[in-house]
């Protein structure tokens, strides 16, 4: 296999090898945070950041961190991005903290970031771990934001908070709104048609039974 | 020791070290902003139950007509006109940590009022909104308790009639989005401001400090529709969520009741029918 580029890298995961999609990882928070558009928003920045930075931070010590603590390492270095974010958000972007609550705090336990870290920035350079980190983040951007659009329109007629279709939303017009889709189940559903989707178009992905 | 040990005891240290100076740092140089964020939020939801709030104009220029004041919870005379006599600065008082210590909490009574809280703070903070000419419009009272998940926190907005309800919101929560968490959708918040009253006209003629009424106020079962029996003292049930709903008729009931906001209700009226006995009728009917 020839050498990936850096575009490869960066745009794989989004498609082609998506963590969610592909790998199932990172389904708690895909749920939790998907009700509106605007918070599915915040965390994927939020994930972005913490993937690459991680994935940099990461392999840039790879030659010293000693086998036997490499994991305690990465969750150290992971966790310290994760509050950092945190308290970031806290002090500018208050409104949005709030709807995550506990969210942030639980991108440490998602298994996106640990993951690409152990298996991706452990055995290549900051500067391609990086872009493999931002990578990985977007995939799962794609994923929450395109839930998200769904949960928030069904559920509640609205997509970042703005009422779709007049001042009362399209409710106005006699449809009613789907309670479930602000449940966490939704979620399942709509991520399971989302990977139906995408197999049907890259055959490779389908599982060999 | 071996020496693969030694590197990783340095590498652990040196670790360590570094994020810990990374996140302290954060903490410290961050906390100011952080501090003013959420004054900042509570200011704005006490703009939005009052029905004041403005996206385009600042909080702090909106904020200007809403005046904080000590209230004594069930006190005679529950107006604290000057809080440093009680030891007390408004800017730094927080009722929350109060309802947390011994000596600044008292039991909520009668037990089991406000259900699964035993204890509730002597003092708090609410809201005194004032129209152009200086008279009093409406007043802000804090007010939370349990719902079926989580504590509600949250704002309850009334008349200067003490008895007209304006607004209510939550602006923190733990409830099951789509069900308890429609709390906060605005088409139900919308019910509250539509000429709700706390308590029943019969129990206001007879009542006196050591003789407060009841709130006949509560969130319903189902649907209230305007030929409702009493429908004016109801509010749409939440769907889905008998348990979030029984909780905040609870809560609502004990903080307007005569353990907490009941006397300073009492105050706004008495000052009311003190002030302007006639045209406090007229304005009520056109209210109506």
């Amino acid at each position: 296999m020839a050498e990936p580029t850096t575009k490869d890298v960066l745009l794989d995961p989004v498609i082609k090898s998506n963590p969610i999609a592909l790998q199932i990882l990172g389904i708690c928070s895909a749920l939790a945070v998907t009700t509106k558009l605007e918070t599915a928003l915040a965390m994927s920045v939020a994930v972005i950041l913490v993937t690459g930075l991680s994935g940099a931070a990461v392999s840039s010590i790879r030659h010293y961190i000693p086998n036997s603590i490499r994991i305690i390492v990465q969750m150290t270095i992971i966790a310290t991005l994760v509050i950092l974010v945190d308290e970031f958000l806290k002090a500018y972007f208050f409104g949005v903290s709030k709807q995550m609550s506990v969210f942030v705090g639980l991108i440490i336990t998602n298994c996106i970031v640990m993951g690409r870290a152990e298996a991706y920035a452990m055995k290549n350079g900051p500067a391609m771990s990086f872009f493999d980190g931002v990578g990985n983040g977007l995939g799962y951007s794609f994923i929450l934001i395109v839930v998200a659009s769904f949960r928030e329109f069904f559920g509640k007629g609205e997509l970042l908070g703005h009422p779709v279709m007049g001042p009362d939303g399209y409710f106005a017009s006699g449809y009613q709104s789907n309670g479930l889709m602000l449940l966490p189940p939704s979620a399942f559903f709509l991520i399971g048609l989302i990977i139906w989707a995408i197999r049907c178009f890259d055959k490779e992905q389908v599982n060999a039974s | 020791m071996k020496p693969e040990d030694k590197q990783t005891l340095i590498v652990a240290t040196c670790l360590c070290l570094v994020c810990s100076v990374l996140v302290s740092t954060a903490a410290v140089v961050l906390r100011p902003a952080q501090q003013i964020q959420k004054r900042q939020d509570i200011q704005k939801n006490i703009l939005n139950v009052a029905g004041l709030y403005d996206e385009s104009r600042s909080i702090a220029s909106q904020f200007k007509v809403v005046e904080p004041v000590l209230i004594e919870l069930a006190g005679k005379r529950p107006r604290i006109d000057d809080p440093s006599e009680e030891g007390i600065d408004l800017k730094t008082y927080d009722p929350k940590k109060a309802a947390k210590k011994e000596h600044d909490s008292v039991a909520v009574t009668p037990a089991g009022a406000l259900p699964q809280i035993a204890r509730r703070e002597i003092y708090t903070i609410a809201y005194e909104v004032r129209k152009e000419d200086e008279s009093l419009d409406q007043v802000i009272l804090p007010i939370y308790g349990k719902g079926l998940w989580s504590t509600l926190y949250g704002f309850i907005a009334v008349d200067a009639d003490g008895q007209t309800i304006r607004g209510i919101t939550f602006y923190q929560h733990g409830e099951t989005p789509g069900l308890g968490g429609e709390v906060d959708n605005p088409g139900w918040k919308k019910v509250w401001s539509q000429n709700k009253k706390i308590f029943a006209a019969a129990d206001l003629e007879n009542a006196t400090l050591d003789n407060l009424p009841i709130p006949s106020i509560q969130v319903a079962k189902g649907q209230v529709f305007p030929e409702t029996a009493q429908a004016e003292h109801k509010v749409n049930g939440l769907s889905g969520a008998t348990i979030t709903s029984n909780g905040v008729t609870s809560l609502v009931r004990y903080w307007l009741g005569p353990d907490a906001f009941g006397t300073y209700l009492h105050q706004l009226r008495t000052e009311r029918a003190a002030t302007t006995p006639t045209s406090s009728a007229a304005e009520g009917e056109n209210n109506g």
